[in-house]
């Protein structure tokens, strides 16, 4: 072996005994050192860092397990009236004061948010499953299925939604299902489209087209290649199609196209709140700060699944 | 060659035409011949949008050929029923260009690759998970990566996991579609050593298609030019590179670099004018006709046939003669 000098290097002597001969190891090329993350794991871990959003996250937790709580921790139920209370002030017997027929509108707040969250969560999943089944069928379909199956929301979108209501109340009479099925009919079409546009592009797609060539059929293609990688999408339009299904409940329920008395809802409470604004402001702001709260938060929550489901961001 | 090898996979005037609206055919692929013998590598070279990876998806079943016939160990494949296309399948595999999006990103390495395994039903449990350890070993990778997502590897990694998935199922004959075009050149050294090591190991056939000619004279046989979904030219790929007869591969063979620097500076570039007339309309007689300096009349009235001008060398082109 040639001798090797040594140099100084600046303040550094550089000697031969501080360098060892290391075995050249080709398996240590392909080491991952980070540890397996899922898909979930990941986005998981990436909202984590979104303070607002878990905030948001929070705060949901809280109105729905308050929708089930709140009515519970008061001795009234939401339609008992007391007539020695009507119109009475937020004090420490009626937390948030009571309406012109003596009930008490704390209790009454989060029965309304049991059916407001009601009717949003039935209404989305009504939503979710017909927008993934009708727009996956087409988009997989593809050609003359695709296009019929595209005009015919269409057609149901040019109607408005109010149109719906008031043709099904005339139908149907006023009530739950009512509601439920007018947000329905005309909410499922922006999911459908979404799935749509994602089948459209994840068929062809070299991984889908891979399947084909080891001879996967259509269901295994489905279920394992396109559902999966449409789920993201799906999940962030969930966050947003609740609220939206909260507010046109509170919005039908504000013009009177809502749920009957003596049931309680957001939207219904706000009505009532409206009329007595000017004497009694608070019957409105509770309503109101429930609503407020519940859509930000969902739209932030949105916002946070959006950045940390992006599939741009991992590849 | 000491013996004559079977003929394993035989195309027969395919044709494959898009619809592309408005009544109007796009012809991707209008009349292709080849034949690839037990063990041999075909390179399929031509430019970007001249019709090769539709070649190889046809020929693998993924499109349904417009017209014409691809024989493969002597079954018709436009004919096969359920049963048989199953075993078609087993026998005739793909390896695609983009390793980013061959693999499903939401499956683990064990099940991109164990998904031939499990449609096949070839292995199951234990034996399943060793028979991937195995394939991951083939391809030059380690078993702890099974557990693996796609996006934690490198290009060269995931076109190995694309390569093992291939594999899995024991196939004779692989498309490969352009499987080293998106990787980086030290990469694709590493690739295409892998895909000779396999052929000899396991007795592969490959359709390599491919718009790089150094890499494709080096891995294959034989090699096909392709001109706007025709072969204009077909030889081994020596005479090929030392002969080529037709004007469109001596153009294409004048822009490969040498790696000489003295060479290189001498070499002449043969520019072709014009751009690739569309597939939609091309024009009638020969499809070259329009950038070729040797053009006369007959080009224009008459598309020339695929002709033997040597042995084993084929040319597509009325001036060769």
């Amino acid at each position: 072996m040639a001798e090797v000098k040594s140099e100084p290097i600046g303040e550094l002597e550089l000697t031969q005994d501080m360098f060892k001969k290391v075995k050249k190891d080709e398996k240590a090329y392909d080491k991952i050192v980070r540890p397996s993350l899922t898909y979930w794991a990941d986005a998981w871990r990436r909202l984590k860092e979104n303070k607002l959003a878990i905030i948001s996250l929070i705060i949901l937790i809280i109105v729905v397990a308050m929708a089930f709580i709140g009515p519970l921790m008061r001795p009234w139920s939401y339609d008992d009236q007391d007539f020695s209370v009507i119109n009475k002030a937020p004090d420490s017997k009626h937390w948030f004061g009571t309406d012109d027929l003596g009930r008490d509108l704390f209790v009454r707040a989060w029965d309304g948010a049991r059916i407001s969250l009601f009717v949003a969560l039935v209404s989305t999943v009504i939503n979710v499953t017909i927008g993934i089944i009708y727009g996956g069928i087409s988009g997989f379909v593809g050609g003359k299925t695709d296009m019929i199956m595209m005009r015919i929301i269409e057609i149901i979108y040019s109607i408005p939604t109010l149109l719906w209501v008031i043709l099904l109340m005339v139908v149907l009479g006023q009530g739950l299902g009512t509601i439920i099925i007018a947000i329905s009919i005309t909410g499922w079409g922006g999911m459908a489209r979404l799935v749509r546009g994602q089948v459209l592009q994840l068929k062809q797609m070299e991984f889908v087209l891979a399947a084909q060539t080891l001879g996967a059929d259509t269901s295994r293609i489905i279920w394992k290649h396109l559902i999966p990688n449409t789920m993201g999408p799906i999940i962030i339009n969930l966050t947003f199609q609740v609220p939206g299904a909260i507010f046109t409940e509170a919005m039908l329920s504000y013009i009177g196209l809502g749920i009957p008395e003596p049931t309680a809802s957001w939207g219904t409470l706000a009505q009532k709140g409206t009329k007595m604004l000017l004497i009694h402001p608070y019957q409105l702001f509770y309503p109101a700060l429930l609503i407020s709260i519940t859509m930000l938060a969902f739209n932030i929550l949105g916002d946070g699944l959006r950045d940390s489901l992006d599939p741009r961001l991992r590849q | 060659m000491a013996e004559e090898k079977k003929t394993l996979l035989l195309t027969r005037d395919l044709k494959k035409h898009f619809n592309v609206g408005r009544g109007l055919e796009l012809k991707a692929v209008d009349g292709v011949n080849f034949s690839i013998k037990e063990g041999e590598t075909l390179g399929l070279v031509g430019e970007s949008g001249c019709g090769k990876s539709t070649v190889g998806r046809t020929i693998i079943g993924l499109y349904e050929a417009t017209d014409g016939e691809v024989i493969f160990d002597g079954m018709n494949i436009g004919a096969l029923d359920k049963e048989e296309k199953k075993n078609f399948t087993r026998n005739a595999q793909m390896i695609f260009q983009d390793p980013y999006a061959s693999l499903n990103p939401r499956m683990t390495v064990t099940d991109i690759v164990g998904e031939g395994i499990d449609i096949h039903g070839l292995y199951e449990g234990k034996e399943r998970q060793k028979r991937i350890y195995d394939l991951l070993e083939i391809v030059g990778l380690s078993r702890e990566h099974a557990n693996r997502y796609p996006h934690e590897f490198s290009g060269g990694q995931r076109q190995r996991i694309g390569i093992a998935r291939a594999l899995a199922i024991e196939p004779k004959f692989i498309v490969c579609d352009e499987p080293i075009s998106a990787l980086d050149v030290s990469i694709q050294a590493q690739v295409v050593n892998l895909l000779e090591d396999l052929q000899d190991e396991l007795g592969l056939t490959y359709l390599f298609i491919a718009h790089d000619l150094s890499m494709v004279k080096h891995i294959s046989d034989r090699i096909a030019v392709m001109y706007l979904g025709a072969i204009v030219e077909m030889a081994d790929s020596h005479d090929l590179y030392k002969e080529p007869l037709h004007p469109y591969t001596k153009a294409l063979l004048s822009a490969v670099p040498i790696p000489d620097p003295d060479i290189e500076k001498s070499r002449q570039r043969i520019m072709l004018e014009g751009d690739v007339p569309s597939p939609i309309n091309p024009p009638p007689g020969c499809k070259f006709q329009g950038r070729c300096k040797y053009v006369k009349s007959i080009c224009k009235e008459m598309a020339p046939e695929l002709e033997e001008e040597g042995e084993n060398h084929f040319v597509a082109c009325h001036m060769v003669k």
